[in-house]
């Protein structure tokens, strides 16, 4: 029996269920607002930032370090650059590495989790001890090394931070593989003859899912002040791309004397970290009392 | 059907299952498998299934090494034999729905039309007492007992020729384990089923099984036809079980034998495993381990089985 | 020392999951409450330790100990209660019993929680382990070194000891094999006929009900649906619900294949 809905009330209802969990969990719904925000002017940069030019090369030489004015909302750089436009540009950055580190990360880590945890023994061993070598790394100190050997810039600092994220996520998807391995229904699985690749993608992936989205979502903070922080010490992305932590690096010479070069892009950081953290916050609200009342 | 011959399972220095010798004949026929706690009929259950490794003897299915099998053997094995746990709420995937469930194993042997899988699930559904629209549930929207069926409908999927059960109403309310106990009875019919059915409740094997099979600690210490077992049993522990059942008409049992210090007993390595609760044990008894014999048509490993199957069924006191 | 429980009303928020008009343990009795899943029965025990309330349940009526009203006890005096004149043993053993103190301890606390003295309390703890059958020297393990049945003993001997004179128990032996139950069942029976002590049985298996309760009361839902003196109520059952239970019952010796 199919009942038909008309569009209207249906875009209603879910207008009314966004609303009403937005109630429910409010730093969950504060992040992502914020986030949102971020989000939008960083895609629409192009559009939206009055000096376009200013992300880029280009440079002014007649309005080096001019203050807070209408003209320039954030004032200017070193260079005459607007420094609004870079640090909207700065967003588009920022999101890029958080998202490809995260990406990269997860498609490394989550898998082989499963596989160690799901196997056990021998594999389980081999794939944990790998696991502790890289944990041992310190996100700064292998960005220090790879920029010695490769030229820094933002692409080589998002491979030094994913490899040293991953490893995290390894963990955590074991010790919940472990567990969902053992289960009734996942020896059942095995007793009917399913293929270890299909028990592992449909019953042990989606039980084992939850801690790492988790996780997942509240380290995209970290990872934005991970990279800030090697931009800043120089080791990661170069002028004149647009990066926050390199932009506050710069502008720290200048403090003293042109305040708005390093506070601004400090702001942003400081804003949109707390956004991921919060949508973190929130995301394991929503999740992890969930899971304790239905086992 | 399905032989073990001396199944042993030990895990580090304990044997769970010390040199079981078994036989489930083809259907329909059912054998119960009966213990308490530490006997290890559950770890049987899981070595045919190939769940847990074995430390020794075998498993054989009509007359194939079962433990040993790979690829299309194994694959043969798996539609042959299937198994349905005790806790109805760990044996379903929470985030799976039931048609997808059942279907699984459909899938796991061979390429099945969405269409043709959906008919066979909702036929199966029916089998075992459900709606067919059941299919799109998930399984916490299920009572315990409907969870069952549905474990049942996936094992039998894959048309098996027998069914372990472990324990299977165990965790269910009195009056839905009647019910699934009545659905694995007209099952058995049907499908001409045997099943070999794990349980520590006589009440429950009497009505499903035509052999009994009495572990202790990991021995087998005496199988045979069911009514004969119960009426007039042969090992003082199968009687000591018997005699311990609470019955509704009747007084409660005294107990008979002395408690089960578990918690000292090391392995016992020479004489009879059940000697020290014995309460017809002789010096013999620590000195020599009984084996497994024929007497009145079935196999007890008692030195005094002869005696023992004399004595009057204990009636209980007042 | 008698148990009077009236009008009582136990729930969680708006849901009312307990409403018994009237039940009664009366001096040196066993009372059976027999109910499946769902019905009640474990929450109404708690309630009459005064333990429903911290699990988050209110509780109304009255539950009235040798005249004695406990619902509108405070936590001091619950405290000095429990132990003392009732006591409660679980399915898990290893619930009642702290898993980190070696069992002669948790005895020797709760015996001068009641006011023993160190040594009193030692010998009260050993006395009571022999009779319940165990040896006074099992008091040195740890929880988990006993078995499922040894450790229900203890609890039971700790009730002894502490001379509760109302022993709710409850489903203890649900957990245990069929022989050790037989041991456990035999060993309340006997406390009853020596110490007089009166028990409310709380278990959804009919046949133990049968064998070692005088009288019995049926839950469904939250109420009773029937009540009686144990043999007659369930050999002619009146309300459905009860005669269903008994069809239910797996019979040795009954129908087989």
């Amino acid at each position: 029996m199919t009942v038909t809905v008309p569009s209207g009330s249906l875009a209603r209802g879910r207008a009314l269920r966004v609303l009403r969990a937005g109630r429910s969990n409010p730093t969950l719904a504060a992040g992502s607002v914020v986030l949102a925000i971020v989000v939008i002017i960083a895609v629409f940069a192009p559009l939206l930032a009055p000096f376009p030019a200013d992300a880029g090369n280009a440079t002014h030489p007649t309005q080096v370090l001019l203050a807070p004015s209408s003209a320039h909302w954030f004032g200017t750089d070193e260079v005459g650059r607007d420094v609004l436009t870079r640090v909207m540009y700065g967003g588009r950055t920022s999101l890029e590495i958080v998202v490809a580190v995260l990406a990269i990360a997860a498609a490394i880590g989550i898998p082989l989790g499963l596989i160690a945890g799901y196997f056990g023994g021998v594999v389980d061993q081999v794939i944990m001890r790998v696991t502790d070598i890289f944990l041992a790394f310190p996100a700064l100190l292998l960005s220090l090394a790879i920029a010695s050997v490769l030229q820094p810039s933002v692409g080589h600092m998002i491979l030094a931070i994913a490899v040293t994220w991953w490893p995290w996520y390894t963990r955590l998807v074991r010790g919940e593989a472990a567990s969902v391995v053992r289960r009734p229904y996942v020896e059942s699985a095995r007793t009917l003859g399913v293929s270890h690749r299909r028990i592992i993608i449909r019953h042990v992936l989606p039980n084992a899912a939850t801690p790492v989205l988790v996780q997942i979502s509240m380290d995209a903070g970290g990872v934005l002040l991970t990279a800030a922080a090697i931009s800043f010490l120089g080791l990661g992305a170069q002028d004149p791309t647009c990066e926050w932590g390199l932009m506050v690096s710069q502008g720290a010479t200048y403090f003293t004397t042109n305040w708005w070069y390093a506070t601004f892009p400090g702001i942003a950081i400081l804003i949109t970290a707390m956004a991921f953290n919060l949508i973190g916050d929130g995301v394991r609200e929503r999740l992890d009392p969930k899971r304790v009342l239905s086992r | 059907m399905l032989e073990l011959r001396e199944l042993t399972v030990r895990y580090g220095p304990e044997t769970a299952v010390d040199a079981v010798s078994l036989t489930v004949p083809d259907g329909p026929f059912g054998v119960g498998l009966v213990g308490e706690s530490g006997s290890g009929k559950t770890t049987i259950a899981r070595a045919i299934m190939r769940l847990v490794a074995t430390s020794g003897g075998s498993v054989r299915y009509d007359g194939e090494d079962v433990l040993r099998a790979r690829g299309a053997a194994l694959r043969a094995y798996r539609r042959a034999v299937q198994i349905v746990f005790q806790d109805p709420d760990l044996t379903l995937d929470p985030r799976m729905r039931i048609g997808t469930a059942i279907a699984e194993g459909m899938r796991a042997h061979g390429r099945v039309s969405r269409d043709a899988a959906s008919a066979r699930v909702a036929t199966l559904l029916t089998e075992v007492g459900l709606e067919p629209d059941h299919a799109q549930r998930l399984p916490h929207q299920l009572s315990g007992g409907q969870r069952q069926r549905v474990a049942i409908a996936r094992a039998l999927a894959v048309e098996p020729r027998m069914l372990v059960l472990d324990e299977p109403t165990s965790a269910l309310d009195v009056t839905v384990q009647a019910r699934v106990l009545e659905l694995i009875a007209a099952l058995r019919q049907e499908r001409s089923l045997s099943y070999l059915l794990i349980s520590h409740n006589l009440a429950v094997v009497e009505q499903l099984c035509e052999q009994i099979a009495v572990l202790y600690h990991g021995h087998l210490v005496e199988v045979g036809p069911t009514a004969e077992l119960l009426e007039r049993p042969a090992h003082p522990y199968t009687r000591a079980l018997r005699a311990a059942v609470p019955e509704l008409d009747e007084a409660l049992p005294a107990p008979a034998i002395r408690p089960d210090a578990a918690a000292d007993a090391a392995a016992v390595t020479v004489g009879c495993p059940f000697a020290d609760r014995c309460p017809m044990v002789v010096d013999r008894c620590r000195q020599e381990r009984p084996a497994l014999r024929e007497l009145e048509g079935r196999r007890v490993a008692c030195h005094r089985a002869e005696e023992s199957i004399e004595l009057p069924r204990e009636s209980p006191r007042g | 020392m008698s148990l009077i429980v009236r009008e009582l009303r136990i729930g969680f928020g708006e849901r009312t999951v307990v409403e018994i008009d009237e039940l009664q343990v009366g001096d040196g009795e066993i009372v059976g409450l027999v109910g499946e899943s769902g019905s009640g029965k474990s929450v109404t025990s708690l309630a009459l330790i005064g333990l429903a309330r911290s699990a988050g349940a209110w509780v109304e009526g009255s539950i009235q100990l040798d005249g004695r009203e406990l619902t509108s006890l405070d936590e001091a005096q619950w405290r000095q209660l429990r132990g003392d004149r009732i006591a409660m043993i679980f399915q898990s053993p290893v619930s009642s019993l702290n898993p980190v103190f070696r069992v002669g301890d948790l005895f020797v606390r709760a015996l001068r929680l009641h006011g023993a003295t160190k040594a009193e309390a030692r010998d009260r703890a050993a006395r009571a382990m022999r009779e319940v059958v165990l040896s006074p020297e099992l008091l040195r393990r740890y929880p988990h070194q006993l078995s499922g049945g040894q450790a229900q003993r203890v609890a039971i001997a700790m009730a002894v000891a502490l001379r509760a004179r109302v022993l709710l128990a409850d489903e203890p032996t649900s957990a245990l094999d069929v022989t050790v139950q037989a041991e456990i069942l035999e060993l309340i029976q006997r406390m009853r006929r020596e110490e007089g002590i009166s028990v409310l049985f709380v278990s959804h298996d009919l046949a133990v009900v049968a064998g070692l309760c005088d009288r019995v009361a049926i839950m469904q839902s939250g109420q009773i649906v029937e009540t009686g003196p144990t043999a007659a109520t369930l050999r002619a059952p009146t309300h459905p619900y009860t005669q269903g239970l008994v069809a239910a019952i797996p019979r040795l010796g009954g129908t087989h294949a």
